[in-house]
C-alpha cells in the first residue's frame, strides 16, 4: 500500500457535479413570484443533504426547521411557530461547528427578516403573499417595458421579421436600439437556462431589424386636440412622444441639443450603436407626426410658465447629462475631462485626437468601458482603466470589459486615485494611485478595498477621464417650483409629479442613472397616464397573429452567440463593432425558445397581454 | 386542412384544431380532466395526454394544435401509462369520500377513474383542508380541488368577476378567493357558473335540503313551494325518467309526494311581475324625462348584485318590482294566508329554483314582510329537488299528473318564458303593448329577443308609445360590455333585460351538471316550446292575476302593490360599500 496515492475522480462524482450544475442553474433562474417559504423550506433540504452529520445543530437542527416551515405551508403554524422557527435558527446559526450548519441557518434568518409579511400572510390566511404570475413568463415579466419576447421569437423563426417589428413596437419604439445596445435583463432568468442556456434574445431581435425592411407605423387615434410637450429627446421623452401621438395627441418635443437621442446619440459609442441605425428609430417615431424644437433648453430658450400656458400634459424627460465627481485634488487640472463629456463630444461628430497620448479612465462601469474604447480609437497610444476594486467588482457588462480588453485597455485594478499631478501649465501629467486590498464584504455585495500597505503609486499619463457616474440637472425644475428630493425630480410612481397636477416626469431624470430600456418603459408608464390624466383610455394593440408553438421536442443545443469584428481591426474605428445572426443561427436559435407563453403558467392567462 | 393519423386512422383536420378536437370529429375520444371548451385548454391535469410518433415526450391533446403528417397516438403504452399515473397524482391530493359526497353522481373525476380502470393507489394521500365561511350559498372545499383552474377562467373569462384566483405557489398552489379576503366580502354574484362547471365538489351550492325537512316535518307549519320556470326544463335530467313523462304536471305530483302542502307556480308570480313591470316601464316610457335610461329588469339577483358593485350609479335605473320568487313569497304571506284564514307565521314558503343566487336574494335585509319574517323561507336549487326526490324514492314512473295549486298556481306562456334569455323581455312587451293599445300583439311578435346569442337589440313599435328600443343579455361578461358601452354612449336603449347565466334561469347555477355540456339552449327551447302551446299567452290574461289584482291589490303600481310588490334597491350594500 503506497503512502499517498492520486485520487481520480469517480463516475459518481461527475454525476453529482453535473447534477449540482443543473441545480445552480435552475436556481439562477428562478421565477420571479416564488414563494420565499417555500423557497427557504427547498433550500435546507438541499443543505441537510449536504451536512456531514457529526453536529447537532446542523444534522437535527436543519431538518427540525425544515418541518417548521411545513407547518407555516400548511397553514397550521401561528405566531408561535415563527418565534420558535428563529430561536432555532438563531441556535444552529450561534453553535454548528462549520459553515454548511452555519449558513443554512443564515438562509432562514434572512428569508424571516426579508419576507416576514409572507411569512404572516401564512400563518395569518394560510395563503401566500407572493403574487403568482409575477413569473408567468420569466422573459417578458424581466423586460422593463414587458415587450412579448416570445411572440417576436416565435414570428423571427418563422421568418416574418417585419411582423416581429411591429410587435416589439407595440411596446418598445425602439426596436433597433434595444437589437444593438439593450442590456437584455430578458435573458436573465430564461426558463431554457434551466435545460443549457438563455435564448439569445437580444441577437433574433437584432436578426429581426436587420430583416424587416420598412415598416412604417401604425394609424394612429382620432386627434384628441389635445396638446403635450415633452422635454427632452432621449429614449424617454422619444418613447412618450410616440405612444402619445399614436394615441391622438399632438405631441412638441424640446431638445437641448442639436440632434435627438439623448444618451443614445451623446452617450453610448457609435461602435455599438451606429448613427445611421439610431436614426432609423427616430425616424420611425417621427413619422407619427411629432413636431420638434432641437437647441431649446428648459429655462433658456423656453420657459416653464409658456409650457404651463400653452400646453395640456408636460413630460419632463430631461436625463442625467451631469458627471458626478471624484473628489480628488488637481481633478479640475486642464486635460481632466468627464466620461459623460468625452462621449459628448463623440456623439456631436467632434471626435478629439488622442494620438500618441497616454489616458487614464477611472471607474469600472459600462461609461468607463465606453470611454476607454472611445479613447483608443481616438488614437491614443496606451488606454489604462483605472479602479479601486476587483475586476469582478465592476459594474460593467463581461462582454464589455472583455472588448475593451481585446482592443487593448489595460485594467489597472485595487488602484484608488488619490490626486491628479500636474506641470507648472496646470496640464495634468499623472494619477497618483494608492494600492487597495479586497476587504470584507458591504452592503453591495462586493468587498470594500481597503489601503494596502504599500507606497503610493504614479502613472504617467496626458488624458484623464472621469467616469464615476452622473446625475440630473434640477436646477430649471427649482426654478419652475418642481419637488427635487435627492438630486431627482420627485414623481409619484405613475409618473406624475404632482398630484393631479398636469406635469409628469420620466426617464433618468426622475429615477436615476439606468439602462435604454428603462427609460423606455418609463416613457411609455408616462404615456399611458398622460393620456388618463387628459380623460382618456387609449389601448396601444397589435394585430399581429402569434404562431402557436410547433409541436416537438426541444433537445439540448448550444446558444448562438453574436459575434464582433476581429479587435485590432475595429479598434481603428468607429463602425459597428457587432455582426448579427445568419439565417441559419437565427433560426435555430429561434428554436431553443421553451415558449413560456404557451407551456406552464404562460397559458393560464392567455399568454401575452396583447395591449396595454 | 390537415391530413394527419391518430392511432392509425387516417384523419383530415381543420388547420387550428387542436388534437382533442381532431380526435373528437373522428369519433375518437381522449380521456380528459381540466379542459373546458374555449375556456380552459391549459394541460394542466395531463389527463389527456398523447403520444405523438417521433417525439420524446407527450403532449397535451387539449392544447397542442394539429400539424400536417402528425401520427397521434392515443393509447399508447407510454400514454396510457402517464395518463394512470397523473389520475393516481390528482387522487392521491383529492379526498375521497365519494359515498357521501354531492357530486357522487356527476363526479368528473370519479367517472374518469371508473374508465380507466384505477384499481389501486399507490401514493400516499395528502389532503389539504381550508377553513371555510359557511354563511355563503356557494363552498368551496379545498380537500376535493384537483386545481384544474376552470372556475377561475369561467368567472375571469364569461363572467368578467375574477372572483376566483389562483393562490400560492410551487406545489401549494391552489385556488382561493381572489386578493387575500372571504368570499362573502367580495362582490360574488353567486351566479353559481364555477360550481356547475367545477368537475368535483370543489364548489358546491350550499345545501339547505334539511331546514325544508324540518318544515315538513313540523305539524304546526303549512309548507308550500313555488318552481321556477327553468326548473321543469331539467328537473328529471339526472333522474331514471323518460324524457317525454318529465312535464310539469309529473313535476307538481312529484313535489306533493315529497311532502308539500301547496304546490304553487313561481309562472304566476312572473305574469304578476309582468302586470307591475310593464306598467312601470309605461309610467317610465310616458314621463321619459323624469327617469333615468335604460330601465332594466330585476328578477335576477345576480345581476342585480353584478350592478350594485359594478356599476352602481345605474342602481337607479332597475324596475322596482320585486323579482316573482319576492313577489310570490310577499303574496303567499299576506294575500293567501288571508284567504285560509291562518297566521302568516305559520306558512314556510319553500321555493325551487334553478338558481343559487336566489339562496342570497331570500335573505336580503330588505325582504321581509310587516312582521318582519322573510317572505321566502328556504330555497332549493334544482340539484337539491333532485336529491330529494332520490331519498325519498319518488317512483316518479307511478305518478300521475297533477295542475299547481290554486289559485298560486295558474300561469300563461309569458311566464314560462322568462326562464330563457330574452323571455322576460318578451312577456313584458307583450303586456305594454296591450296596456297601451287595448289590443293584444300577436303573441311572436317579439320573436327578435329570443336565441342564445350573448347580447341581442331589437327595436318594436308600439302604436300610441312609439318605438321602443330594446336589448337583452345573459351572462355577466356580455353585461358589462353592454354596461360600458352605456357609460361611453355608444349605444341607447329604452329597456334592457339581463340574465347573470349564460343562456338565462335555463342555464342557472342550481341547474342539473352535465359535464362538458351547455344545455341552457335545449332547456330553453323547452320552454319557448311550453309557450307556444300554452293555452293563455298573455301575463294580463291570467284570470288568477286578475282576480288578486280585482280582490286584494287594486291596480299595477297601486298602493298595496308597491308596499308587497316593489323593494328598494338601496335598502342594502354590497360588501365593500363605503
Amino acid at each position: 500500500m503506497s503512502r499517498l496515492v492520486k485520487r481520480s475522480v469517480g463516475r459518481e462524482q461527475s454525476i453529482a457535479d453535473g447534477l449540482y450544475a443543473d441545480l445552480g442553474r435552475r436556481i439562477a433562474v428562478a421565477p420571479p413570484g416564488t414563494c420565499p417559504v417555500d423557497m427557504a423550506k427547498g433550500f435546507l433540504s438541499l443543505c441537510s443533504a449536504q451536512s456531514c452529520g457529526k453536529c447537532v445543530p446542523c444534522r437535527v437542527g436543519i431538518q427540525q426547521m425544515a418541518a417548521l416551515l411545513e407547518e407555516v405551508l400548511r397553514g397550521e403554524g401561528d405566531e408561535k411557530t415563527l418565534e420558535h422557527l428563529e430561536e432555532t435558527a438563531r441556535a444552529v446559526y450561534d453553535s454548528a461547528d462549520c459553515a454548511i450548519g452555519y449558513d443554512a441557518a443564515n438562509i432562514v434568518l434572512s428569508s424571516l427578516r426579508g419576507f416576514r409579511e409572507d411569512y404572516e400572510s401564512h400563518i395569518r390566511s394560510g395563503r401566500c403573499k407572493t403574487g403568482f404570475f409575477t413569473g408567468a413568463v420569466p422573459c417578458v415579466e424581466l423586460c422593463p417595458a414587458n415587450v412579448d419576447v416570445p411572440g417576436y421569437v416565435a414570428l423571427v423563426r418563422e421568418g416574418r421579421c417585419a411582423d416581429a417589428v411591429r410587435l416589439i413596437r407595440k411596446d418598445n419604439p425602439f426596436p433597433t436600439v434595444c437589437a444593438l445596445v439593450c442590456e437584455h435583463p430578458c435573458e436573465d432568468h430564461c426558463r431554457r437556462r434551466v435545460l443549457d442556456d438563455a435564448v439569445n434574445i437580444r441577437g433574433l431581435k437584432r436578426y429581426a431589424i436587420e430583416n424587416a425592411g420598412v415598416v412604417p407605423p401604425p394609424a394612429g387615434e382620432v386627434s384628441t386636440g389635445k396638446k403635450v410637450a415633452v422635454i427632452g429627446g432621449g429614449p424617454s421623452g422619444l418613447t412618450a412622444a410616440y405612444y402619445l401621438r399614436l394615441m391622438g395627441h399632438s405631441v412638441t418635443l424640446y431638445e437641448r441639443r442639436h440632434r435627438l437621442g439623448g444618451m443614445l446619440r451623446y452617450g453610448i459609442p457609435a461602435y455599438r450603436l451606429p448613427f445611421e441605425l439610431l436614426n432609423q428609430d427616430i425616424d420611425h417615431i417621427l413619422s407619427t407626426g411629432i413636431e420638434v424644437h432641437t437647441a431649446v433648453s428648459l429655462g433658456q430658450e423656453i420657459t416653464y410658465e409658456e409650457l404651463d400656458k400653452n400646453f395640456d400634459a408636460i413630460l419632463m424627460a430631461t436625463g442625467s447629462h451631469l458627471a458626478s465627481e471624484c473628489g480628488i485634488p488637481g481633478e479640475d487640472a486642464e486635460n481632466v475631462m468627464s466620461a459623460v463629456y468625452l462621449l459628448r463630444e463623440a456623439g456631436a461628430e467632434r471626435n478629439p485626437d488622442f494620438t500618441g497620448k497616454k489616458v487614464a479612465v477611472v471607474g469600472g462601469g459600462n461609461v468607463a468601458m465606453d470611454a476607454a474604447r472611445s479613447a483608443v480609437r481616438f488614437g491614443a497610444e496606451r488606454v489604462y482603466c483605472v479602479y479601486r476594486r476587483r475586476r469582478e467588482d465592476m459594474t460593467a457588462l463581461g462582454d464589455e470589459i472583455e472588448g475593451a480588453l481585446a482592443e487593448g485597455v489595460e485594467l489597472l485594478t485595487l488602484k484608488a486615485p488619490m490626486r491628479v499631478e500636474t506641470d507648472d501649465s496646470g496640464k495634468a501629467v499623472a494619477l497618483w494611485v494608492k494600492p487597495q486590498t479586497p476587504g470584507l464584504i458591504d452592503s453591495s455585495g462586493r468587498p470594500k478595498p481597503t489601503n494596502a500597505s504599500l507606497p503610493e503609486e504614479r502613472l504617467d499619463v496626458d488624458i484623464i477621464v472621469m467616469a464615476v457616474g452622473q446625475k440630473a440637472e434640477t436646477e430649471m425644475f427649482e426654478k419652475a417650483g418642481l419637488p427635487i428630493n435627492r438630486g431627482l425630480l420627485q414623481a409619484m410612481p405613475n409618473g406624475q409629479v404632482m398630484r393631479n397636477g398636469k406635469v409628469f416626469a420620466s426617464g433618468e431624470c426622475a429615477t436615476k442613472p439606468g439602462s435604454a430600456i428603462q427609460a423606455i418603459s418609463s416613457g411609455k408608464i408616462a404615456a399611458a397616464n398622460i393620456d388618463e390624466f387628459l380623460g382618456f383610455d387609449h389601448r396601444i394593440s397589435v394585430d399581429v397573429d402569434i404562431p402557436a408553438p410547433r409541436s416537438e421536442d426541444k433537445p439540448l443545443r448550444g446558444r448562438v452567440n453574436t459575434s464582433l469584428r476581429p479587435a485590432p481591426l475595429r479598434k481603428l474605428d468607429f463602425d459597428g463593432i457587432e455582426i448579427g445572426l445568419t439565417h441559419e443561427e437565427a433560426e435555430a436559435e429561434a428554436s431553443r425558445c421553451l415558449r413560456c407563453d404557451h407551456y406552464g403558467c404562460g397559458i393560464l392567462k392567455g399568454g401575452s397581454a396583447r395591449k396595454w | 386542412m390537415v391530413n394527419l393519423t391518430i392511432n392509425g386512422r387516417s384523419v383530415v383536420a381543420q388547420e387550428g384544431m387542436t388534437v382533442l378536437e381532431a380526435a373528437s370529429a373522428a369519433g375518437i375520444d381522449i380521456p380528459h380532466l381540466c379542459f373546458l371548451e374555449g375556456l380552459n385548454e391549459i394541460g394542466a391535469c395531463r389527463v389527456c395526454v398523447v403520444e405523438i410518433v417521433g417525439h420524446s415526450r407527450l403532449s397535451a391533446a387539449c392544447n397542442t394544435l394539429v400539424e400536417e403528417g402528425m401520427e397521434v397516438l392515443t393509447d399508447s403504452p407510454k400514454a396510457r401509462r402517464a395518463r394512470r399515473t397523473n389520475l393516481q397524482l390528482i387522487l392521491s391530493q383529492h379526498r375521497m369520500n365519494c359515498p357521501v359526497c354531492i357530486r357522487e353522481g356527476s363526479c368528473q373525476l370519479k367517472a374518469l377513474c371508473a374508465d380507466m380502470n384505477l384499481l389501486k393507489l399507490p401514493y400516499e394521500a395528502d389532503i389539504r383542508r381550508k377553513k371555510w365561511d359557511m354563511s355563503t350559498p356557494i363552498i368551496r372545499d379545498e380537500s376535493k380541488c384537483i386545481k384544474c383552474m376552470r372556475c377561475v377562467q369561467l368567472c375571469e373569462k364569461v363572467q368578467t368577476m375574477n372572483i376566483w384566483d389562483i393562490s400560492g405557489t410551487g406545489s401549494w398552489t391552489t385556488v382561493d378567493v381572489a386578493g387575500d379576503c372571504a368570499l362573502k366580502d367580495t362582490s360574488c354574484t353567486y351566479c353559481g357558473q364555477c360550481v356547475t362547471h367545477c368537475p368535483t365538489a370543489a364548489l358546491t351550492a350550499r345545501d339547505d335540503t334539511q331546514e325544508v325537512y324540518e318544515a315538513l316535518e313540523d305539524p304546526e307549519k303549512i309548507v308550500l313551494v313555488q318552481v321556477a320556470p327553468a326548473v321543469r326544463a331539467a328537473w328529471a335530467e339526472e333522474l331514471k325518467l323518460d324524457a317525454a313523462l318529465a312535464t310539469p304536471g309529473r313535476m307538481a305530483a312529484a313535489l306533493k309526494a315529497v311532502g308539500f302542502d301547496y304546490v304553487f307556480d313561481t309562472n304566476w308570480a312572473a305574469d304578476l311581475t309582468i302586470m307591475e313591470e310593464a306598467s312601470e316601464f309605461i309610467q317610465r316610457f310616458t314621463h321619459y324625462k323624469d327617469y333615468k335610461w335604460p330601465m332594466f329588469t330585476s328578477c335576477c339577483p345576480g345581476w342585480v348584485r353584478f350592478v350594485k358593485s359594478q356599476f352602481p350609479n345605474f342602481t337607479y335605473n332597475l324596475s322596482t318590482a320585486k323579482s316573482p320568487q319576492q313577489m310570490f313569497g310577499a303574496v303567499a304571506k299576506s294575500y293567501f294566508a288571508e284567504k285560509l284564514g291562518i297566521d302568516p307565521k305559520k306558512l314556510y314558503c319553500v321555493s325551487l329554483m334553478p338558481c343559487v343566487s336566489k339562496k342570497s336574494e331570500r335573505a336580503l335585509p330588505t325582504m321581509v314582510n310587516d312582521a318582519g319574517d322573510p317572505d321566502v323561507d328556504a330555497v332549493i336549487t334544482t340539484r337539491e329537488f333532485e336529491r330529494m326526490l332520490r331519498s325519498r324514492g319518488v317512483a316518479l314512473n307511478l305518478l300521475g299528473e297533477i295542475p299547481f295549486d290554486s289559485p298560486l298556481g295558474e300561469s300563461t306562456g309569458a311566464a314560462v318564458i322568462f326562464g330563457a334569455t330574452g323571455g322576460v323581455m318578451d312577456a313584458a312587451l307583450r303586456t305594454a303593448y296591450h296596456m297601451v293599445t287595448g289590443e293584444n300583439p300577436d303573441a311572436d311578435s317579439f320573436a327578435a329577443v329570443r336565441g342564445l346569442e350573448g347580447w341581442k337589440e331589437a327595436e318594436f313599435t308600439i302604436p300610441g308609445a312609439g318605438s321602443v328600443q330594446v336589448a337583452v343579455v345573459s351572462g355577466l361578461g356580455n353585461t358589462r360590455r353592454l354596461m360600458e358601452a352605456l357609460e361611453e354612449g355608444s349605444v341607447h336603449y329604452d329597456f334592457v333585460e339581463v340574465m347573470a347565466c349564460p343562456g338565462g334561469c335555463a342555464g342557472g347555477g342550481g341547474q342539473p351538471i352535465s359535464p362538458d355540456q351547455e344545455l341552457a339552449g335545449v332547456r330553453g327551447d323547452k320552454l319557448w316550446g311550453l309557450d307556444k302551446v300554452a293555452h293563455l299567452r298573455y301575463s294580463h290574461e291570467n284570470p288568477a292575476v286578475q282576480t288578486i289584482y280585482k280582490e286584494y291589490l287594486g291596480k299595477p303600481l297601486g298602493e298595496k302593490s308597491h308596499h308587497l310588490l316593489h323593494t328598494n334597491h338601496f335598502g342594502w350594500d354590497m360588501p365593500g360599500k363605503k
